[in-house]
């Protein structure tokens, strides 16, 4: 077995795992404060993707501005998205909002489509080229400046969501919302904020995840990697967001790397069943009692 | 002789304890009672009884045969332990006839493909059970009128009615009431009691209630087991355990008695 | 104008179609059916046979998801199952089609158990999840397992035959396609006549409740997944006879997510919505296609307008049903029927 080898894709595959756990952060906020499932990650990634293309390509801003102003229309799109499709579903059943969820990606693609064309496209390059090395060990700059960002944003997130009063507001409406709202919290304002924080997360992982595999509109299919990642870790997990976004990261990458592109998707797959089958609410998720 | 024996049966959740060495029987054909403040543990003991709980410790007795936790709730169900629930439990996308048919469930037969044909063995089955839960129980309960109407269109009182139909159509032999009156008002709180007395006097059928209503309690009730603090104080006939000192303090604390005497007291406020 | 239906005996009170009315609608709309073949161009003709694939499809999934509360999104995986199934069985052992259909059914119900078999443990949305990764790895199969499944390229197959019989054209394709869909819808009302479909019903308003009266969830929950599929088998069978090649693409996710939007557009957990969920949804992009024709000479970019349209439109629908009529089409349809019912007395 070649060590190098398997170093370097281990490292290639821990980055994009990085990258992940962003986005599954931006879902497990989503998740946690408004119990909503939410299919449309990966459509809102590739939207904020071709935003960042349309002001960095086509407008030609310095991709240092373009980057911002795509980040906030993702956020944008999150808040108008829960404000327009998902409020009204309030109280609907779970299968109801997942499915909303699902037709807004489909819509999103649309759009995408509609105004971009169905063509792949290569995004502007602005990340720093000069190679990595880590020890003896090659990393394609791109993701590690990509992994690099997306962390920065991560550890952002998590001490905001410690200390900060919005913070605190919205981990006691996850907590319990009655509660939450009967202490004064704007539930309401909480859910939207969720949306437009979780959004940004995604938005953010989506621009650096274009950037070093390009983009088309078939880019929302990362939205399933991110599923199966919090499914993993468990929907309303931080701790295993990030855990399972950097475990599953390396497996997709290395089970491309050894096996063949075809064997990423089965191999993440398997271990969300066996996770299914053996401990159904994720690695670190909470089991919530049954009641009559 | 008792058809349900409770022994030492304890249950928790974490570090709530929900049961603690909880013991009572329930003789045959006889109501009985279980009362006891909020969060004593009343629904808890349903749970284990359904089987939907699984206790820590203790054992169920049901006509004389162990009730162990192998034994899942649909097989208890079959074996006679029928049930309402305290917040109703209809289900809401069926008429009134389904959900009462549903409880028959244990009692049918036929398989996917005679279903799939509706021919032969389920049809005459299907049949048959609408006959019989007409012309026993939607007669027996005066809910006729109201047989094709969705669940969720009728009013609280005659929802509870209908899930008593249903339980009824389970053909139990024990059948275990969960707060039956609550928030009914007194003529519809009348037409239960009188169900209730009915079930056990012309069906034959041994009663397990919970009930917060003490008039009602004290009124029907044959036996009764005082439950505090996931624990028994005392069980016995209602005049009994309406005197005992124990009891009067598990609701009043330590202060008024003579009020309270008064409140356990039927006189004045007959169900 | 209606009033009453007096009935002698519970028997007749059980019926699906009670009143003469409703049988003489019933016989006109099979009449409508059988005469339609003979009457419509082979454009048509084609549209007919895919919605009675669709319409036994959908009642499959309305049956798992709309009246048992088991979302899936497996449904393409085990189209593709069936599909897989009479390609195999008519290339290798020249069965007639009745013998395959049953089969691709049967297969198609073996995979629906082993994948509904999480559903001892896991609920809801985590269920939904595992007939996704049951997708994935079905996908992966018809893909890699070359020497059943012929790998990328798929399988190509002879047409249908029945006692010398050959089903070659989308006229005779009707034949098989459209009494088979109506029998099977037939099947699926019949269901929920009887103890089974009350019990799939009661899973899904409250499973817990359901189970202490007396229901074992597993039981009845892996049946439905086992009735579902089958329905999805005998669709991809009659997919694979119809196209006569099937490759690991003619089932993709997004065919899935189709079939849940059928079941939402029409109206879950009625079956009559199941059949105009899946006709219209259907139609719906052949309509637009029509119009991007009808448009062209005038705009000639329209055509690269359309897949775009399509996708916005079809995301619309499920977005837009589910907020403004999450009954779906079959509530459109009640609430014609009741103002025709008193018409032309209205209060």
């Amino acid at each position: 077995m070649d060590w190098l080898f398997f170093g370097e894709i281990s490292l290639a595959g821990l980055a994009m795992g990085g990258l992940y756990a962003l986005i599954a952060l931006g879902f497990v906020i989503i998740y946690k404060a408004t119990r909503v499932i939410n299919f449309a990650i990966g459509e809102i990634m590739m939207f904020a993707a071709y935003l960042f293309l349309a002001f960095a390509g086509g407008m030609e801003l310095s991709p240092w501005i373009a980057l911002p102003l795509a980040v906030i229309g993702g956020s944008i799109l999150g808040g108008v998205i829960e404000k327009t499709m998902i409020r009204p579903m309030l109280g609907e059943s779970p299968i109801s909002v997942v499915m909303v969820t699902i037709g807004i990606g489909s819509i999103l693609v649309g759009l995408v489509e509609f105004i971009w064309t169905a063509d792949p496209q290569l995004l502007p390059s602005f990340l720093p080229r000069e190679p990595v090395f880590i020890g003896p060990l090659y990393l394609a700059p791109k993701i590690a400046y990509g992994f690099l960002i997306g962390s920065a944003l991560l550890i952002i997130y998590l001490l905001y969501f410690r200390f900060s009063r919005g913070g605190v507001a919205l981990r006691a409406t996850a907590s319990d919302q009655a509660a939450a709202y009967s202490m004064g919290i704007n539930v309401r304002r909480v859910f939207n904020m969720a949306w437009v924080f979780g959004s940004l997360a995604a938005s953010l992982a989506g621009v650096l995840v274009a950037a070093t595999g390009g983009l088309s509109p078939q880019f929302g299919i990362i939205g399933l990697s991110v599923l199966v990642v919090v499914i993993v870790g468990g929907l309303d997990s931080i701790l295993g967001a990030l855990v399972a976004g950097v475990f599953i990261g390396w497996l997709e990458t290395v089970a491309g790397a050894y096996l063949g592109g075809e064997y990423r998707m089965p191999a993440t797959f398997l271990v969300l069943a066996v996770i299914l089958v053996i401990r159904p609410y994720g690695l670190f998720g909470t089991h919530e009692i049954e009641r009559v | 002789m008792s058809i349900l024996e409770i022994s030492n049966l304890s249950l928790s959740f974490g570090g709530v304890k929900a049961l603690q060495d909880v013991s009572f029987r329930v003789p045959e054909n006889t109501i009985t009672t279980i009362i006891g403040p909020n969060g004593a543990g009343k629904t808890s003991l349903f749970n284990c009884i359904s089987g939907f709980y699984k206790p820590q410790q203790g054992n169920i007795r049901y006509q004389g045969q162990p009730l162990p936790g192998s034994i899942k709730p649909p097989r208890r169900a079959a074996l006679g332990l029928a049930r309402t629930f305290q917040n109703i439990a209809l289900f809401r996308g069926m008429t009134v006839l389904d959900n009462i048919k549903l409880g028959a469930h244990v009692h049918m037969k036929s398989g996917l493909l005679s279903a799939l044909a509706y021919f032969g063995p389920a049809r005459r089955e299907e049949t048959a059970v609408r006959q019989e839960v007409e012309e026993r129980i939607i007669d027996f309960l005066e809910i006729d009128h109201i047989r094709r109407q969705p669940v969720a269109s009728l009013p609280y009182g005659l929802q509870k009615r209908v899930e008593l139909a249903r339980a009824l159509a389970m053909k139990p032999q024990v059948l275990m009431l969960d707060e039956p009156v609550a928030g009914m008002n007194r003529e519809e709180k009348e037409d239960m009691a009188r169900f209730i007395l009915d079930i056990r006097e012309e069906w034959g059928i041994t009663v397990l209630m919970v009930e917060h209503d003490m008039g009602m309690v004290m009124d029907i009730s044959d036996h009764i087991a005082v439950l505090n603090f996931g624990q028994v104080i005392t069980e016995g006939v209602p005049a009994d355990v309406q005197n005992n000192p124990e009891v009067i303090k598990a609701y009043l604390g330590n202060s008024d008695i003579d009020s309270l005497r008064r409140k356990l007291n039927p006189e004045g406020e007959v169900a | 104008m209606r009033i009453g239906d007096a009935k002698q005996s519970y028997e007749a009170d059980e019926a699906i179609w009670t009143s003469s009315t409703q049988k003489l609608w019933l016989g006109f709309f099979l009449l409508i059916l059988m005469v339609f073949p003979f009457a419509v161009d082979s454009y048509l003709l084609y549209l007919g046979c895919l919605v009675g694939i669709a319409v036994i499809s959908t009642t499959g999934l309305n049956i798992l998801t709309g009246f048992t509360g088991l979302i899936s999104l497996g449904q393409a995986g085990f189209m593709g199952v069936g599909a897989y199934t009479v390609a195999w069985l008519s290339i290798n052992t020249g069965l007639p089609f009745p013998i395959t259909l049953v089969l691709a059914g049967l297969m198609a119900a073996a995979v629906g158990i082993l994948v509904g078999l999480p559903s001892l443990r896991v609920k809801g949305l985590y269920l939904a999840i595992a007939t996704l990764a049951a997708s994935v790895f079905l996908h992966f199969i018809f893909a890699e397992w070359e020497p059943v499944t012929g790998g990328m390229g798929g399988l190509s197959l002879e047409p249908a035959h029945l006692f010398g019989l050959t089903f070659q054209s989308d006229f005779m394709m009707y034949f098989i396609i459209v009494p088979l869909a109506v029998l099977m819808v037939l099947a699926a009302r019949n269901v929920f006549r009887t103890r089974i479909g009350r019990a799939f019903i009661a899973i899904r308003d409250r499973d817990i409740s359901a189970e202490i009266l007396g229901i074992n969830l597993l039981r009845y929950k892996l049946m439905s997944f086992a009735l579902s599929s089958f329905y999805a088998g005998v669709a991809g069978g009659l997919f694979a006879y119809f196209y006569r090649v099937v490759t690991p693409e003619s089932f993709p996710l997004s065919m899935s997510i189709f079939y849940l939007a059928a079941v939402i557009v029409g109206g879950m957990g009625n079956l009559l919505g199941g059949i105009l969920g899946a006709a219209f949804m259907t139609l719906v992009p052949e309509a637009l296609k029509l119009l991007t024709a009808a448009l062209t000479p005038f705009y000639p970019n329209a055509p690269v307008f359309m897949s775009p349209m399509l996708e916005i439109i079809f995301g619309g629908l499920i977005v837009g049903f589910l907020i403004f009529e999450p009954h779906g089409l079959a509530e459109i349809w009640h609430r014609i029927r009741r103002f025709f019912r008193l018409w032309p007395f209205r209060n």
